[in-house]
């Protein structure tokens, strides 16, 4: 008998035309459901059946999703997959978009947040947002956190708001550092600090859910850590949905991710599921590395 | 055949460090099958020269071994992969383990092989040496071509052959027992003959995780320490 396993086929076709062909019969169409588990027994916020226009042009299809409480889940595509849009909508950012409009049905806790009578406002202390870039305002490290306490008016004793502000700094892990120069502008922080003042504003007012579009993307590594450290220290006390570039950082961060392809929901499964065996070949192909 | 499109990432280094992989995988697969042949001949043929390029060729093994593993580190730290890539490289990596215990396996049964030599011929044992050295070879051959092709049939059918290879090691077991009792001048020689056909039972054993492996990486499936019919109904589920 002859050995044989040297001679066996361990070249690969090349790649060719076909293969992104290949790509592109894998898309899901339209009428095909999501596959994973978009479902919590334990919903804060639940998503059904939404649709999603910028003018005629329709960037979100057809998605229903829960927001399991104190769970993070990650959102995860190709750029234009209708991640951050998706995200946007769960506070209603998209309002001050003119030409957007939102179908369907997203609740949370049992409210309707697209209520015409409802206060966006109000919403927004309870559904808290942190973005991309660091966004201080021009104030103080102190006044930064204060601010949304203030308008909000969740308290007008000094000793309170003192209390709420450094609450609110210690749980953004930033207080050690800042704690010597409140009064000093928040502008003057480094990125990393910046973006963590920004967590500190965002949970000053007390919010239940957090969300999160890209928080680490202009940040380095180390800053990075500090944030999706925080990020597992935050799920105690709060809902996160974070969108992120960042396949690792979905894989460190999150219980459960989705994953947006063109508009629709393509998977949503444990974060540890998706990063091993993923259900949806479209899924495997993105977090592959084989398309983007 | 190649249905998890391993050439098909935007990098096209990524494409190439998998491939080599699975390359120097299947290379390493072949000096092993070679190995197990050889060292199975010299004691048929009681070819001493034969038995100790066996175990010269061992050396050869364990250094495939650690530039594997090498291989499969840096493309851990570098490339970060996922999914089927991630299992592709777990794959290999214990893969490349178990080559390597049956190279020392096949190492042993050399060593009996020049035993023999020395000592004489054992009266009995050799037709059941062929014979489950045969199955045995066809085992290491079949799960190297499962694995190249991701051939989770052909995977499925080595684990049931190891079932098969482990009835007639016990049934060759009971009659060279049977022997010595009756001859006990023999026993020496006819237990090296015993120590031999245990490895090749145990390159089967080997060739059965290979073949796990390959199921773990075409299906995402874990079917160590199950039984065959029970990974034959876990795959029909998924």
């Amino acid at each position: 008998m002859q050995a044989t396993a040297n001679t066996l086929e361990t070249k690969l076709a090349p790649q060719t035309e076909a293969v992104m062909k290949d790509n592109s019969q894998n898309l899901p169409d339209l009428n095909e459901a999501t596959v994973g588990t978009p479902f919590s027994d334990h919903a804060k916020m639940s998503v059904r059946n939404v649709d999603v226009f910028y003018a005629d042009k329709q960037a979100i299809h057809n998605v229903s999703l829960d927001i399991g409480k104190n769970e993070v889940v990650a959102m995860i595509g190709p750029s234009g997959c209708g991640k951050s849009t998706f995200l946007r909508c769960l506070n209603r950012m998209n309002d001050s978009i003119d030409i957007c409009r939102v179908e369907g049905s997203l609740t949370l806790e049992d409210q309707n947040i697209y209520d015409p009578k409802l206060d966006v406002v109000p919403l927004r202390a309870r559904v808290g947002m942190v973005f991309q870039k660091p966004n201080p305002f021009p104030k103080s490290i102190y006044d930064n956190v204060a601010y949304g306490p203030r308008i909000h008016g969740l308290t007008s004793r000094k000793s309170e708001l003192d209390e709420i502000v450094e609450t609110s700094l210690r749980r953004a892990s930033l207080w050690a550092e800042v704690k010597d120069r409140l009064h000093s502008s928040g502008t003057g922080l480094s990125g990393g600090q910046q973006q963590r003042l920004c967590i500190a504003r965002t949970i000053a007012v007390g919010p239940e859910v957090i969300l999160m579009d890209e928080p680490c993307s202009a940040l380095d590594p180390i800053a990075t850590a500090k944030i999706e450290e925080l990020i597992a220290e935050l799920s105690e006390n709060f809902t996160i949905a974070i969108v992120t570039h960042s396949m690792q950082q979905a894989a460190r961060v999150s219980n459960r991710t989705a994953y947006f392809h063109l508009g629709k929901l393509v998977e949503v499964n444990d974060t540890e599921r998706v990063f091993t065996n993923p259900e949806h070949k479209l899924t495997e192909a993105y977090i592959t590395g084989r398309f983007g | 055949m190649d249905k998890l499109h391993l050439d098909q990432h935007i990098s096209g280094q990524f494409n190439a460090d998998l491939e080599d992989l699975r390359t120097q995988l299947l290379e390493m697969g072949g000096v092993v099958q070679q190995q197990i042949i050889d060292a199975v001949a010299a004691i048929e043929n009681a070819d001493g020269d034969l038995a100790e390029k066996v175990i010269v060729v061992e050396d050869d093994v364990d250094q495939r071994e650690v530039t594997i593993d090498e291989a499969c580190t840096q493309v851990l730290a570098r490339r970060q992969p996922a999914a089927s890539d991630l299992r592709m490289v777990l794959a290999v990596s214990k893969a490349t383990r178990d080559l390597e215990r049956m190279g020392d396996e096949a190492q042993k049964i050399a060593k009996m092989a020049i035993a023999l030599n020395e000592e004489g011929q054992s009266p009995h044992g050799y037709m059941e040496l062929r014979h489950i050295g045969d199955s045995v070879e066809k085992m290491v051959n079949n799960t190297l071509n499962a694995f190249a092709r991701f051939d989770v049939d052909a995977a499925l059918k080595v684990a049931k052959d190891d079932k098969a290879v482990d009835r007639e090691y016990k049934s060759a077991m009971r009659e060279l027992i049977t022997y010595m009792m009756e001859d006990p001048r023999s026993i020496g020689r006819v237990m090296n003959i015993i120590w031999a056909l245990r490895s090749l039972e145990r390159i089967g054993d080997h060739a059965r995780n290979i073949a796990e492996h390959v199921i773990y990486l075409v299906k995402g499936l874990d079917v160590r320490h199950v039984s065959v019919k029970e990974m034959e109904r876990q795959i029909k589920d998924l």
